[in-house]
């Protein structure tokens, strides 16, 4: 059966290790004078991203060529996909050029896992609906690690993740990494922005968990969603949800501010994370390439990744 | 047409409404002819059914046969054939064709093109509204006079109270029934499936159980303010059950149906991301499975219906949010019920055939005893045939079945149509 990796749940507590361990390496070469090695030479890596994603796109695509794998990309949006082809021929038909590794990226939940049926290529999922992000929270999770100075192992650590958990594939890849870690999750957000069920602590007061924890991770506040109904409007979801100043004086020094990007500016970020020490806004970026490295090494290598 | 054959189904057990016997049937010019044990054969075929069930055939209460508008789906033609596989002698054809079953003309075409393929009885419904879009109402009295009896927006609910009590107050006096798909579409909007723990965890757009009790209940007021009958199409929730059964202890004129797929399917299938297993209503929890099973043994639900819904692999090859809500059900109906409900087989042939009859207007002709003089619509069931589906032998236009590698209980072997065999030995004989 064909390994792929689509979910945090899926890849399993053994392969998440192995997967940080790798990303690690790959981080190192990133800092190596020359950071390209020849490891995946010959294989053909297919980006199929039918949502606007630039930065997933870029990141998956420098980690293919810091690879030396060839990379072709078919961006388009759904809505302009000719509605007489079905998703099918689209992958059927790409996956006839030769392609050892999908890199998908689809505005539905479960796209990854429709599109492993029809092609026996690996499938690596680069967000799909609210469902999964699961690079990101590999991501995630090497960034703390990497800032903490911890191994694997993150009992002990309480991370507060603030924003719209119920519409987001990163809250929920996120959670699902750092409970597999070990770290305790709270989800802060009102009802109306949480799933309609869940098994994480939740609470609705930011403010009560601010300053106690150990990693504040905000999520991106999509604009179209204040006028659904969710919210009643922008200001009084900044007033209670945002990072403002009084909320970024509150973080604990040793505390980390995450954010997986693109930030709204304004909305659920008040002040400019890159002044706070205990910002990894920009580490996301640099680990983001070294942790796709890592999934596709996985996925596709076979020898080692020397120069 | 094929010719009506005279026969003799000698060796099995006849189960109608009246209850159970050994007897053979005799069946000459689409007539039960003679009923005893030990008949012999003469002039007649003798087709030997030892250890077989003859039941009046089924009757599906819900079925999309996709004609006219959407012919790779299914035809009336290749409908009526998995119908036929499946034991059904009569089906209540959907109305949101393309164009609608909303007026004479469309309801005339599917109940001509149902005669000429012959395969079983197809019987049109009617819209309730004008192209099924909730604001005007369909020509009942016209539709009525040319046979449709069932009338239903299936696919969508009728959303405005008020034109929902005028639509019931005007089909009263008419002696016709309102079906009703129950689901407030304010409560589902850009649903894909139950909302509960499993939709949370898969981020996938929830369908909430009290969408469909707001409605079930809604409507069951409706029908005791006006009087008239409403007809609650594939319930799904406990709720709803319990609603129905109050409703029915209070004396309304309220029946039900549920679908062989919402006792035998949880939402967790949907962890598979498989479209197949997309439908509407969504399938539900365990609790829920067990509470419409429940609904179905002590009888608050009269009937099981299919909601055979094709869709062509094109459409169902697309992402959960843009792939039809949808599956077949026509061939399996028999084999999942049996496998799912625990109950007496008159119990379950009850379900299948004689009440919903009654509920589609059609128990002078289907649902009949098993009695001389009575026309030969017949299902010959083999209670212990264990089996699979394979999606390659469906007489059904598409392949949406939910039930591949599914181990069934019981099959049709024969069906009589009109005194003709069109099935014989589970083959298609036209």
């Amino acid at each position: 059966m064909t390994l792929h990796f689509r979910s945090i749940e899926e890849a399993g507590t053994e392969r998440i290790h192995r997967l940080l361990d790798l990303t690690e390496h790959m981080a190192a070469v990133g800092r190596r004078p020359n950071p390209k090695v020849p490891a995946l030479r010959g294989k053909t890596v297919c980006n199929l991203f039918f949502e606007d994603s630039t930065r997933t796109r870029m990141s998956f695509d420098l980690a293919a060529k810091r690879l030396s794998a060839d990379t072709m990309t078919l961006a388009v949006s759904s809505s302009s996909v000719n509605k007489g082809e079905s998703l099918r021929d689209t992958v059927e038909t790409l996956d006839s050029m030769g392609v050892d590794a999908f890199v998908v990226r689809h505005q539905t939940s479960g796209v990854p896992w429709q599109v492993a049926g029809w092609t026996p290529a690996a499938v690596i999922n680069a967000g799909d609906g609210w469902h999964a992000h699961p690079t990101q929270a590999l991501l995630d999770a090497y960034t703390i690690r990497q800032r903490r100075g911890i191994a694997n192992d993150f009992s002990g650590l309480k991370v507060a993740v603030v924003g719209d958990i119920r519409h987001s594939r990163v809250a929920r890849s996120t959670t699902d990494i750092l409970q597999l870690l070990g770290a305790k999750v709270v989800h802060v957000a009102p009802r109306t922005l949480l799933p309609p069920t869940s098994d994480v602590a939740t609470t609705s007061k930011f403010d009560d968990v601010v300053g106690e924890v150990d990693v504040v991770y905000m999520l991106r506040m999509q604009r179209e969603r204040m006028g659904a109904g969710l919210v009643p409007n922008g200001g009084e979801y900044s007033r209670r949800f945002a990072l403002d100043e009084r909320r970024a004086s509150a973080l604990r020094p040793d505390a980390l501010l995450m954010h997986p990007g693109p930030m709204n500016r304004g909305v659920e970020m008040m002040v400019d994370p890159t002044e706070l020490p205990q910002s990894t806004i920009l580490d996301q970026v640099t680990n983001g390439i070294a942790a796709r490295m890592a999934v596709l090494f996985e996925l596709l290598g076979s020898g080692g990744i020397e120069e | 047409m094929m010719q009506q054959h005279n026969m003799l189904f000698a060796g099995g057990t006849v189960i109608d409404e009246t209850g159970e016997r050994r007897a053979d049937v005799r069946v000459r010019e689409g007539i039960i002819t003679e009923i005893s044990s030990d008949l012999s054969a003469g002039d007649d075929e003798l087709v030997d059914i030892a250890g077989c069930i003859v039941a009046p055939g089924f009757v599906d209460l819900h079925t999309h046969l996709r004609e006219p508008g959407m012919p790779e789906a299914e035809t009336i033609e290749t409908g009526s054939r998995a119908a036929a596989l499946g034991g059904y002698t009569a089906v209540v054809a959907m109305p949101n064709t393309d164009p609608t079953q909303d007026c004479v003309e469309v309801v005339e075409f599917v109940s001509k093109r149902g005669r000429e393929v012959g395969l079983c009885d197809v019987r049109p419904s009617g819209s309730i509204t004008i192209g099924r879009a909730g604001t005007q109402l369909t020509p009942f009295a016209d539709l009525a006079a040319v046979g449709v009896h069932l009338f239903t927006d299936d696919g969508s609910g009728v959303q405005d109270e008020g034109l929902m009590r005028r639509a019931l107050e005007y089909a009263g006096e008419l002696g016709v029934v309102l079906a009703q798909h129950c689901e407030v579409a304010s409560l589902t909007k850009g649903a894909v499936m139950h909302e509960g723990e499993c939709c949370s965890h898969l981020g996938l757009p929830g369908w909430p159980a009290l969408a469909e009790e707001l409605m079930v209940h809604r409507d069951i007021e409706l029908s005791r303010l006006t009087g008239s009958p409403v007809h609650l199409l594939h319930l799904s929730t406990a709720r709803s059950v319990e609603l129905v059964r109050a409703a029915k202890a209070d004396g309304l004129r309220v029946t039900a149906e549920a679908t062989p797929h919402h006792i035998s399917l949880n939402d967790e299938r949907l962890t598979s991301f498989d479209t197949r297993f997309k439908v509407n209503p969504p399938l539900r929890t365990t609790a829920d499975i067990e509470e419409v099973k429940k609904g179905l043994l002590d009888g608050t639900i009269d009937a099981i219906a299919t909601d055979h819904a094709p869709h062509p692999p094109v459409a169902k090859d697309r992402p959960l949010d843009e792939a039809p809500p949808g599956m077949l059900g026509l061939e399996t109906a028999l084999g999942v019920a049996r496998s799912h409900l625990d109950c007496s087989w008159q119990h379950l042939l009850g379900a299948m055939s004689w009440r919903p009859a009654k509920i589609a207007g059609i128990d002078d002709q289907h649902g009949r005893p098993i009695v001389v003089g009575e026309p030969a619509n017949l299902a010959v069931i083999d209670p212990d045939s264990q089996w699979e589906v394979d999606p390659s032998a469906l007489a059904s236009r598409s392949r949406n079945t939910p039930f591949i590698g599914v181990g069934l209980a019981a099959r049709v072997r024969h069906t009589v149509y009109e005194g003709r065999i069109v099935v014989r030995d589970g083959k298609a004989t036209a």
